[in-house]
């Protein structure tokens, strides 16, 4: 079981309020990604749910049971920190034993389900190594080894990839995800990359100042989102939001278009603009293009290799049935 | 930039710094190692015999020796381990947030600052004088009665006053030590189910070993060789309860005029300096390593 529910919780540093109430169901065995800007309280709601900080108000429930005022050991949720947060004198075989030597499990049973989780994880050559001797991607391993030995309830993963180069950023998403297969534990992470929330997630949830925006998987978000905040920060490149007139013939305040949902030509189309900087990237190219519809550049896909260079004339066409269309205060209109 | 001829260029430039280090080092040990083999008294500062070994063998075969040893290792242990255990203590307190936190470090390290004569003689006065100090009366006020410090427990006093001035010491680095301790770490262990006992235990005292380290290095080279605060107290006495090895080597020429067996104790000192030198960096030196 992982089942974990927010009622109003609050959360307010004196007079500051980073979490205004807020209620979210997090399901048995769901992945879930809370994702956002830098400072909009990610790393809060989690330590909130942690049970390292107290809650201002309303109630955590973790499996039926009231767990607000639990200590964090007492709620069988274990935790990966962004630092890591390894014990820097201890092997890594003592950092993983940890949990369970403090639990007062015997040290048969302990070393049976440390080598089990130093196999599964690839640790078992560095099972003597200091912290200080590991790479990156191996104190990552340590860290995800010490939370599952313990077998917890829920995992809770803050930014555990954001101090890794990018290729191994994506072999560990993988592994995450496949251990997330393997384990079929509730798993909530936290993350500022959409990239990381899309890949993974079994539900999103996106946050701004403290405030859930929307909550759906990462397709709904993608094809339906329920706002101008929703619609800028999810999608990679981000999608094109026009005002003004243009707006007007959809019968919206803004109109939103994905740069993958805008036809292109040399010769016709609905907006006329001039190449701005195109980027190359084999399996497609990114045009930058300055239009008058809009005060700020377009971004445009084409897929594969599209000819133009800076300073060419381009004729843009939005695919009419992707279009998205929000009213006055941002919100989406159906 | 570490070629052949920076190198040269470094070592050049050092040179002087070095010679003038050495000769400041060299001449006085050279200067006693020679007394050290003289027969000389003040008494008589003209004739200086060579003797030989003679003045080491009455140096160490004055029954006072051995007394004076042992003194120094309870003088040393003594305040290591009331400053260490102390300082622990006090540093994790200081580590909290309360109300006044500032100026109460400042109070804690205060003690630094007084000179260990003054720092001894207020101890000695106005502290454990039996009738009209500030531990007297409190016991007197208690209905216990009072002890004469000085007389009774002579070392202990002294481990006491030097202690109360080390302890700020001990206290500044441990809790600088403390303070470097990552958040994240104590949360990591708090979820991992460590209660505060335990992560003192495995957390906490791991990390502050180094610190641990350079207080015992550093403490244990200043006092081995303490000297004014028992001046100024007890002298040494009664008899020579309070007598650690220094002292002893000073009283061979304040008290005795026999400037040739100072100087033989001078090195005697120096040779048991090296070995604690040499056990404690064998014994926790390896923290040091990174
Ligand atoms: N202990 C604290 N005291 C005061 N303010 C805090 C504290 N922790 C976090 N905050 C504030 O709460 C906001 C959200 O922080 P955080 O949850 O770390 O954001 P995120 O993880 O989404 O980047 C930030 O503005 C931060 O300054
Ligand atoms: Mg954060």
């Amino acid at each position: 079981m992982g089942q974990i529910h927010l009622e109003k919780v609050r959360k307010a540093f004196g007079d500051v309020v980073i979490i205004p109430e807020l209620d979210l169901q997090i399901e048995d065995g769901e992945f879930v990604v809370f994702v956002g800007p830098s400072g909009c309280g990610k790393s809060t709601l989690l330590r909130l749910i942690a049970g390292l900080e107290d809650v201002t108000g309303g109630k955590i429930v973790i499996d039926g049971k009231d767990a607000t005022e639990l200590p964090p050991a007492k709620r069988g949720l274990a935790m990966v920190f962004q630092s890591y947060a390894l014990y820097p004198h201890m092997s890594v075989r003592k950092n993983i034993a940890f949990p369970l030597k403090m639990a007062g499990m015997d040290k048969a049973e302990i070393d049976k389900r440390v080598d089990y989780a130093a196999k599964t994880l690839n640790l078992d050559n560095y099972i003597d190594r200091r912290p200080a001797q590991l790479s990156g991607g191996q104190r990552q391993r340590v860290a995800i080894g010490r939370a599952i030995v313990r077998e917890p309830e829920a995992f809770l993963f803050d930014e555990p990839l954001s101090n890794l180069d990018a290729a191994l950023r994506v072999g560990m998403r993988l592994e995450i995800s496949e251990l997330h297969q393997r384990l079929k534990t509730t798993m909530v992470y936290v993350t500022h990359d959409q990239v990381e929330a899309m890949t993974m997630a079994d539900k999103i949830v996106v946050l701004r100042a403290g405030n859930i925006e929307q909550v759906g998987s990462p397709l709904e978000l993608y094809t339906a989102p329920r706002n101008t905040f929703v619609a800028g920060f999810i999608g990679s490149p981000k999608m094109n939001l026009i005002g003004g007139a243009e707006a007007g013939k959809f019968n919206a305040a803004t109109m939103g278009i994905r740069p993958e949902h805008v036809r292109l030509s040399t010769s016709e189309g609905a907006w006329k603009g001039t190449v701005k900087v195109s980027e190359h990237l084999g399996s497609d190219t990114f045009l930058h293009v300055e239009s008058p519809v809009h005060d700020e550049p377009l971004t445009v896909r084409a897929g594969g290799e599209f000819p133009v260079h800076s300073g060419d004339v381009v004729y843009l066409t939005p695919e009419p049935d992707k279009v998205h269309r929000f009213d006055a205060n941002g919100l989406a209109i159906r | 930039m570490a070629t052949l001829h920076t190198k040269n260029a470094a070592r050049a430039m050092m040179a002087p710094a070095v010679i003038v280090l050495l000769i400041w080092m060299i001449v006085p040990l050279a200067m006693t190692l020679y007394f050290s083999t003289l027969n000389y008294t003040l008494y008589n500062p003209f004739s200086t015999p060579f003797v030989g070994f003679e003045n080491y063998s009455y140096f160490l075969n004055d029954p006072t020796f051995l007394a004076a040893l042992a003194n120094t290792l309870v003088l040393v242990l003594g305040v290591l381990a009331i400053t260490v255990g102390g300082g622990i203590l006090i540093a994790l307190l200081l580590d909290q947030d309360f109300y006044g936190v500032n100026i109460v470090r400042l109070l804690v390290i205060a003690p630094f600052f007084v000179m260990p004569t003054v720092a001894a003689l207020v101890w000695k006065n106005m502290m454990m004088n039996p009738v009209y100090g500030v531990i007297g009366q409190f016991l007197q006020a208690l209905g216990i009665a009072p002890i004469d410090w000085m007389t009774d427990v002579p070392l202990l006093s002294i481990v006491i006053i030097v202690a109360w001035q080390w302890l700020p010491f001990a206290t500044l680095i441990l809790l600088t030590a403390l303070q470097s301790l990552s958040m994240d770490q104590k949360e990591a262990a708090e979820m991992d189910g460590a209660g505060a006992l335990s992560i003192f235990w495995y957390i906490t005292l791991p990390h502050m070993s180094r610190a641990i380290t350079v207080v015992i290095l550093i403490q244990t080279i200043f006092l081995l060789s303490i000297y004014a605060e028992i001046l100024v107290t007890t002298q040494g006495g009664p008899g020579s309860q309070s007598t650690n090895i220094t002292y002893l080597v000073a009283q061979q020429a304040t008290s005795y005029g026999d400037i040739g067996a100072a100087s033989a104790g001078g090195i005697v000192a120096v040779i048991l300096a090296n070995i604690v030198a040499i056990f404690l960096v064998r014994l926790i030196g390896k923290n040091l390593d990174a």
